[in-house]
């Protein structure tokens, strides 16, 4: 790929900058999952590893969530914007060197962030932990790049509409620009007090509501038609899921902070905000699975059907947890608990990661014409995926319970940790899980890249058989 | 722009939401918390913790440079003569000034304009350095109003008078022990925010609206793996206690999962002595195997460790 970087744009063949993207989102998301399992390994056993300063839970966890926000989810959008973008407009990227060179300006800056927050280096704000010229390095080269690219491959589209998948690319690039200038105000300006605390979360909040959510959700309008041939079932259910995406999960950033002495009526107002939550997401899901009718044999049979349905379904706990666990009724008993911990894991490995593993298999596959290697690592992958998440989610849950009910309860604390110890264990596992999983991946993609059988011009990639 | 000529009305109203999104959640508020006047909390907290204890370009590495320290004075640094016990701040010159000095308007109305008047902070300067007092002003309704009062300008306090005045036990280097704290990621189990609904008996008072002010990250934490720690200062003050804790938390609390801090010690002891690491976990092993009575002695930390300024740090949570 690094051929490419000083390579005249029209030398470098069509995708480059996509396979780039999704490589490096495979990679990231084996490091992150790795220092995941890692991280749950010291909350069970907290000798396990012990006395050295770099391998302490302290410094790890941050370089965690960053890597899989930035490096594996984030790459993995990125990925799909430089194939389904153009896709969609029947014309080409606007330009690959760009997408090449924001591809390794994406790789160089996040190794970078990820080595100063690992050494301690950090703003000690949650999610936004990065010193601020790491966030001025990623607005500038990593988010803005990648948001002249879509745009102007929309702009120079040879369609007359904008397909809904790109509505949401582009307006979610744009959007995660804003957050990303706005939320780290506390830091160009060093505002301090409550008015950070609540920017940390108005930051946190929206780079998951107006950046996360929607792009993945965008991603499975392509994958579910484009694989099954079905058309879209409703494109007016996609204009209610967009724009209540962009008028109400822009709003709740306060739901965060509901035990912190912010003012009443913002509390309430973003309370009420944070239920409306379920009108993009009841809108999203029964999109998805109306498109489905007919097809529902490719839920068994096909792995990218069976990855982007699989995390629509997540969807639906997901949004039932996120609208409700957020009102004064409930949050006073799970504020702060695993069960917080085990939501945040639904969102960003259940259901958003499965739809860009689909996304990852399908772009790879068309854009190198290359067959996947073999369907046995695939299933491999996707069964560790799902019982390794399901085993960490049902056991930070219980976990999240058992603190809930010791808070309000007055339960000396150690009490409570004792009481979670073997569900520590449990979340490891499913982490180690996970983890092996993404290492199936890694290869059998690499495999892929280099072995796969050869997909014939104007064929799609799951109309050949596997021969593993 | 052509392409777009169709999604102009679309484009207008994306606008509409989301810059009505931002004005409610962002300048709305920004009234409501630009009106909040500095609690006597708020002021100490800040003076303690000074301007950042996050990354910031005069601690970019967060090592404790540049950084203030909170002494008690039992004698006067001008005339060396015994005085009641006072709490004062002192930055060394080149340290940045707490957020309240350098921005008054953070503090609210009234405390903005006491602190000015009868505090004369704006005579405070970073060169320099300078030496703060949190001072107060008793009101018609009995209560105090508390302000910040430069010494370095009402009394002539120099920061290296006060600080050899005071002496090194009666320093406390509570804000690199914030920055370890920011460092380490003691915040990602240990919150400082008791909730509103609950807490009370356990960890004490929720945060009030002014308590916050001038602070730098506030750190609140969000996954609370371990106790609350915003009053810990109050339900455990001993020294002892938390030497043991952090240099191995099991030596006090066999289940606790708190990683080991013994590396916030660095390589000597109080005495100069190097600290044998490997020969005080292995015994330590033994201990655990039951084939020691007792666990080895924790060698005391040395006055310039990082893990004074820690304790130092959780002893100021009051």
């Amino acid at each position: 790929m690094f051929k490419y970087l000083f390579a005249r744009s029209e030398d470098i063949p069509e995708g480059s900058a996509a396979v780039y993207f999704g490589f490096s989102a495979i990679v990231w998301f084996v490091i992150g999952t790795g220092l995941g399992a890692f991280n749950a390994s010291k909350l069970a056993f907290p000798d396990f590893v012990t006395g050295l300063e770099f391998v302490s839970f302290g410094h790890m966890r941050q370089v965690h969530v960053h890597a899989v926000i930035f490096g594996w989810i984030s790459m993995a959008f990125a990925m799909a914007m430089m194939y389904m973008t153009p896709a969609l407009g029947n014309t080409k990227l606007w330009s690959e060197k760009l997408g090449i060179w924001n591809a390794f300006l994406w790789n160089v800056g996040l190794s970078l962030g990820l080595t100063l927050l690992w050494s301690g280096m950090t703003s000690g704000r949650e999610y936004s932990d990065f010193p601020w010229f790491i966030d001025l390095y990623i607005a500038t080269f990593m988010t803005i790049p990648l948001g002249i690219n879509v745009w102007m491959t929309v702009i120079h589209r040879k369609t007359q509409g904008i397909y809904t998948t790109n509505w949401f690319f582009a307006s979610a690039v744009f959007m995660v620009s804003i957050v990303f200038i706005v939320g780290n105000l506390p830091e160009w300006f060093h505002l301090t007090g409550l008015t950070e605390a609540y920017l940390t979360w108005w930051f946190a909040h929206n780079v998951l509501g107006l950046w996360i959510t929607p792009v993945a959700a965008a991603i499975a309008y392509y994958t579910i038609p484009k694989v099954t041939g079905n058309p879209l079932y409703s494109h007016r259910i996609g204009h209610l899921h967009f724009w209540s995406v962009v008028v109400f999960y822009s709003t709740p950033a306060a739901h965060h902070l509901m035990s912190a002495p912010l003012p009443e009526w913002l509390k309430s107002f973003a309370s009420v905000e944070g239920v409306l939550i379920l009108v993009p997401a009841v809108a999203f899901v029964s999109n998805i699975l109306l498109t489905m009718q007919g097809k529902w044999n490719m839920f068994v049979e096909n792995l990218e059907i069976r990855f982007t349905v699989t995390g629509c379904l997540m969807a639906i706990p997901l949004n039932m947890q996120g609208g409700f666990q957020q009102t004064r009724a409930i949050n006073w008993y799970i504020h702060g608990t695993g069960w917080i911990v085990a939501h945040a894991h639904l969102a960003l490995l259940g259901f958003s990661t499965f739809l860009e593993a689909a996304a990852v298999y399908l772009g790879l596959q068309t854009l190198m014409k290359r067959k996947l290697y073999s369907l046995t690592l695939g299933n491999l992958h996707f069964w560790f995926l799902l019982i390794g998440f399901t085993t960490y989610w049902v056991s930070m849950t219980i976990a999240g319970l058992i603190q809930g009910a010791g808070k309000i309860y007055e339960v000396p604390y150690i009490d409570v940790v004792m009481a979670e110890h073997p569900y520590m264990i449990a979340r490891w596992i499913g982490g180690s899980l996970v983890f092996t999983g993404n290492c199936f991946w890694l290869y059998n993609m690499w495999m892929t890249a280099r072995a796969g059988t050869v997909i014939p011009e104007g064929r799609m990639a799951h109309e050949l058989a596997y021969e593993r | 722009m052509v392409n777009f000529r169709e999604y102009k009305i679309g484009a207008r109203f994306f606008g509409l939401a989301l810059g009505g999104s931002m004005t409610i959640t962002l300048f709305m508020p920004s009234f409501d918390l630009r009106n909040v006047n500095a609690t006597e909390v708020a002021l100490d907290k800040q003076l303690w913790a000074g301007h950042e204890s996050g990354f910031s370009l005069a601690d970019p590495f967060l090592t404790g440079e540049h950084r203030p320290v909170r002494v008690t004075l039992k004698t006067d640094p001008k005339t060396g003569q015994p005085m009641a016990s006072t709490v004062a701040y002192v930055y060394p010159a080149g340290t940045p000034l707490p957020n309240g000095v350098d921005h008054p308007d953070n503090l609210g109305n009234i405390v903005e304009q006491l602190s000015r008047d009868k505090g004369r902070i704006g005579e405070a300067s970073k060169s320099q350095g300078a030496v703060f007092l949190l001072s107060s002003e008793p009101q018609g309704d009995g209560s105090k109003q508390f302000y910040i009062e430069n010494a370095s300008a009402t009394k002539g306090w120099n920061p290296e008078e006060v600080m050899k005045a005071a002496g090194d036990e009666n320093t406390y280097h509570a804000s690199y022990g914030k920055a370890i704290f920011v460092r380490e990621g003691c915040w990602w189990c240990h919150t400082l925010l008791p909730e509103e609904t609950q807490d009370w008996q356990v960890f004490g008072a929720p945060p009030m609206l002014g308590d916050f002010n001038g602070e730098s990250p506030t750190a609140f934490g969000s996954d609370r793996k371990a106790p609350d720690i915003l009053h810990v200062g109050s339900r455990n003050s001993s020294r002892e206690w938390m030497m043991l804790h952090f240099f191995n938390p099991r030596l006090v609390q066999p289940h606790s999962i708190m990683p080991r801090f013994d590396y916030l010690w660095g390589p000597i002891d109080d005495k100069g002595q190097k600290i044998d690491f490997d020969k005080w976990r292995a015994e330590y092993n033994e201990y655990v195997d039951g084939k020691r009575v007792t666990p080895p002695e924790v060698p005391m930390y040395a006055s310039n460790s990082d893990a004074r300024a820690l304790i130092d740090f959780v002893l100021s949570l009051k």
